[in-house]
């Protein structure tokens, strides 16, 4: 009995000590469980949970990128248009130039990250407040978009490789009726990649006299987070596989968590944001970090703009609007702080997908779009509330 | 003459510190009253009580003006009775116009409208008053700090003030400028108007004061008077450094110094800002094992001179030549100094040294990345290691690095901020107030800090406000003053008195 006592006393403080690490985790799984109730189980079926993640996909990526704007004390509010005008130049290169798929989106990345650079430009150099110079981008992109399409309107993209982007899915390896073995061996891999890399954190940890948790809380929180990665790719696999957009979306959130934890360029990008004025007497040029991080900002607007554009199958003038402030709003309710210095890109997938799910769950319950804005804005405030009063706390 | 103003008994008290010591301070009406001391002694505080700036309640003692004991709520309770306060910082809108400025907050009305032409008219009078010659019309933004600093007056003089205090006028003016300020003064009393000047220039203090007092530690130390021919500069020097030595000193074996490390030539650093020069023809040297002090009072250039070698990050329009080893050094931006081996800990230790926002480790490691990565990627195990290292041997006393430096004490805090530098293992190491706001024990832990450093050949210069701690610590002392070395001195001949003579000549 006092085994089980203690075990919650400690689930309790950990719990309490990390609200701000793992709030938003048990915010998502409420979330799921009330759609999951109010649509009979719909919410959870695999076929919604695998259009769920194609949705979070072209505003996840924004979201990351906003993280690292955010981060360094800035906004860019030309992310949406850029992306639709990428989409749109990617279009017009496959089906008027005939280019081959793979080079039109090499190439169209390319200008992504020269628009990026274009205002990182304004920002570092210029010295222009970076909500003016982006709300000056969102303005000439959504320009260029019309441009882009005025002699067509609308272009469909017949094309196989482009479509499968945020349509398709991996291959598989063997051929079982209603399975897809690949994606479950994935999920089995995934599983066993991350309790490796659990246990080995936390023998490192131990080794240099850290506090670490007690070897039942351990097996605990790995039951529970290798049990939800092997729920979700059983769900795949007996839909029709893991999607490619979820490829691209954890390789992004992947290398993006590497650069920022494990890299010098991580650590001073923090450092930009942190306390600019010290970071630049330590040596750190705060311009080209500025300049760094709007240019990787162009490069995933580019690549969320293929995205969307792959998902429908076509470009549109209307596509990208208002991107920016889903993407904004990820971040926030993924814990980044409004005033610089402090957030993760893995928060802020989260955060996009807290809000793809609000989408998709009140989509099933029939509840109309305005409710829906509503509960948008009132899951934003309440989350960046939550944000600045665990804060306080110094912790 | 009748007292104008009586400061009775007058305590306050910051969390751990005594910042005023039951003074007692009086002014007599009409007379130019002048109030001295080093920095930190109390006299911007003592300022602050009478202006209102700490409410009634916050401090012990009277304020009693014009026979009256006075308990201010705020600024606006002391402006009401006819006390005006002009900070260094001065308190006027950039953007607005010098009649805006002037009239804010008590401009004139017609039927519930503001009547600005009347405005304007009465701005020309008051400013004909100051002997400015400007149009109102003019955005204060487009004016030198000096003819700021007459607008300010002009919008004490609108307010019919009794009781003006200026808290060191003179710092930021040319010598024209101050003339003109003391002239006016003058005039000033003519008309009746009581003025309390708190000043560091100690020339122009004689030239202008019927009294002055001199604050020490937060007492009251004496009040020197014209009319007994009492106002002398020794006299005055004497009483603001005569406090006894107690601070104890951690003894230094004794070193031959090396080779000059790090040596500055003629450097000068222009503010296009403030539209002045910070530092003039500055030369100055430290060689390996030596502790170089560069003594001075608030805003003799100091950081300054510092941070034009450090790099410049403030972008004035700097010249000279900075030479470390012998060898030309480029020094227009920090990165360049910190691979030479030169270190800088700032004296803003919460603006410009740390991210209070991160834990120890991370700013332990910040300034010297490199040196635990390998192809960009951070070995953070050595990271670890490394910050390690410095938490056992400067004693930082947190629970772990993973702690956010926020929440260390000022002590500690410095001493993460030298860990920091000492990361980027320099062999020059420029230390700018490294023990202001913190406690004795810390302090001596910093004081034995430094000499190891010295002992092991490092070459430390060392700003500083205190002058039993430049005393105490340097082998050799530069004393500041407006922007320029005035002189230099070999531990053995500088006293404080000396230092004092220099820093306010």
């Amino acid at each position: 009995m006092t085994y089980i006592k203690n075990y919650f006393k400690e689930l309790r403080v950990l719990l309490k000590e990390n609200i701000r690490d793992y709030g938003m985790f048990i915010a998502l799984g409420i979330i799921m469980i009330i759609f999951a109730i109010t649509s009979g189980g719909l919410f959870l079926g695999s076929r919604n949970i695998s259009n769920l993640l194609n949705q979070t996909g072209y505003i996840g990526v924004l979201s990351v990128g906003m993280t690292l704007v955010i981060i360094i004390r800035h906004i860019d509010l030309s992310v949406g248009y850029v992306s639709g005008f990428i989409g749109a130049l990617s279009a017009i290169l496959i089906v008027q130039y005939n280019l081959p798929a793979l080079i039109a989106i090499f190439l169209v990345t390319i200008v992504g990250i020269f628009i990026g650079l274009w205002h990182g430009f304004l920002v570092a150099y210029m010295k222009l407040p970076a909500f003016v110079a982006t709300l000056a981008g969102m303005f000439i992109f959504r320009g260029a978009i019309q441009q882009t399409l005025r002699g067509t309107g609308t272009i469909i993209i017949d094309n196989d490789l482009y479509r499968a982007i945020s349509n398709g899915y991996i291959p598989d390896i063997a051929s079982y009726p209603n399975l897809h073995v690949l994606t479950l061996i994935l999920g089995i891999v995934g599983v066993l990649i991350y309790i490796i890399f659990e246990i080995r954190n936390h023998r490192i940890k131990k080794s240099y006299d850290f506090e670490v948790l007690t070897k039942p809380m351990l097996i605990s929180k790995i039951a529970f987070i290798g049990g939800l990665v092997m729920l979700l790719s059983v769900s795949m696999a007996t839909h029709r596989g893991m999607p490619w957009t979820m490829v691209i979306v954890f390789t992004v959130v992947l290398i993006y968590h590497i650069m920022m934890n494990n890299t010098i360029l991580g650590r001073n990008i923090y450092a930009v944001g942190g306390n600019p004025e010290a970071a630049e007497l330590s040596g750190i040029s705060v311009k080209k970090i500025t300049l760094f991080v709007f240019a990787s900002m162009g490069f995933l607007s580019a690549l969320s703009g293929i995205m969307f554009a792959s998902r429908l199958q076509s470009a549109t003038v209307t596509a990208g609007r208002l991107f920016e402030l889903e993407a904004i709003a990820g971040a926030f309710v993924g814990g980044v702080s409004a005033t610089g210095g402090i957030g993760k890109v893995t928060g802020s997938l989260i955060g996009a997908f807290v809000m793809a799910s609000l989408t998709s769950g009140m989509n099933l319950m029939g509840v109309g779009s305005a409710v829906q804005f509503i509960v948008k804005g009132a899951v934003l405030v309440i989350a960046v509330i939550f944000d600045v009063r665990t804060r306080k706390e110094g912790k | 003459m009748a007292k104008i103003l009586k400061m009775k008994n007058i305590t306050k008290e910051f969390p751990g510190v005594k910042a005023l010591d039951n003074v007692n301070f009086e002014v007599e009406e009409g007379e130019i009253h002048c109030l001295v001391g080093e920095n930190g002694a109390g006299k911007s505080t003592l300022m602050k009580v009478l202006s209102g700036v700490y409410p009634y309640g916050n401090y012990s003692g009277d304020i009693i003006f014009n026979d009256k004991v006075q308990k201010f709520r705020n600024i606006k309770d002391s402006e009401k009775i006819k006390i005006a306060i002009i900070y260094q910082e001065f308190a006027l809108f950039p953007q607005l116009s010098i009649y805006e400025n002037i009239f804010i907050g008590h401009e004139f009305h017609k039927n519930n409208f503001i009547d600005w032409n009347k405005t304007i008219h009465k701005t020309e009078e008051f400013l004909k008053m100051v002997h400015l010659d400007v149009h109102p019309q003019t955005k204060v933004v487009d004016i030198g700090v000096g003819k700021q600093q007459l607008v300010e007056i002009a919008k004490a003089l609108s307010k019919d003030v009794k009781l003006l205090i200026l808290d060191e006028p003179t710092a930021a003016l040319n010598e024209n400028e101050s003339e003109n300020l003391m002239d006016l003064l003058r005039e000033l009393k003519k008309r009746g108007v009581t003025s309390i000047l708190i000043s560091h220039k100690l020339k122009e203090v004689i030239d202008v004061a019927d009294k002055v007092t001199i604050l020490r530690d937060g007492q009251t130390i004496t009040t020197l008077n014209k009319e007994d021919n009492t106002i002398k500069y020794n006299a005055m020097v004497k009483h603001m450094v005569g406090r006894e030595i107690t601070d104890v000193f951690p003894k230094r074996e004794k070193i031959t110094r090396g080779d000059i490390a790090l040596e500055v030539k003629d450097l000068n650093a222009f503010s296009p800002r403030l539209d002045r020069f910070l530092v003039k023809d500055a030369n100055f040297k430290v060689h390996q094992g030596e502790v170089v002090g560069i003594a001075g009072l608030m805003g003799a250039g100091r950081t300054e001179l510092a941070l034009s070698v450090f790099g410049n990050p403030l972008n004035y329009d700097v010249k000279g030549k900075v030479l470390k080893d012998n060898q030309p050094l480029r020094f227009d931006r920090p990165k360049k100094l910190i691979d030479a081996g030169v270190a800088y800990v700032s004296e803003d230790r919460k603006g410009k040294g740390l991210i209070l926002k991160q834990n120890v480790k991370n700013n332990i490691t910040l300034a010297n990345l490199r040196s635990i990565s390998r192809n960009y990627f951070i070995n953070r195990n050595k990271e670890i290691l490394g910050a390690e290292a410095y938490r056992k041997n400067l004693n930082i006393r947190t629970p772990s690095i993973e702690q956010k430096v926020l929440n260390l004490s000022g002590g500690n805090q410095q001493k993460v901020s030298l860990s920091k530098w000492l990361f980027v293992n320099p062999n020059v190491l420029i230390l700018d107030e490294p023990t202001r706001g913190i406690d004795v024990g810390a302090k001596y832990e910093i004081y034995t800090i430094i000499n190891d450093l010295v002992a092991k050949g490092l070459a430390i210069v060392l700003i500083s406000s205190e002058l039993p701690e430049i005393l105490g610590m340097a082998d050799r002392i530069y004393v500041m003053n407006k922007g320029t070395i005035q002189g230099e001195l070999s531990a053995k001949e500088a006293n404080q008195e000396k230092i004092m003579e220099l820093a306010t000549a």
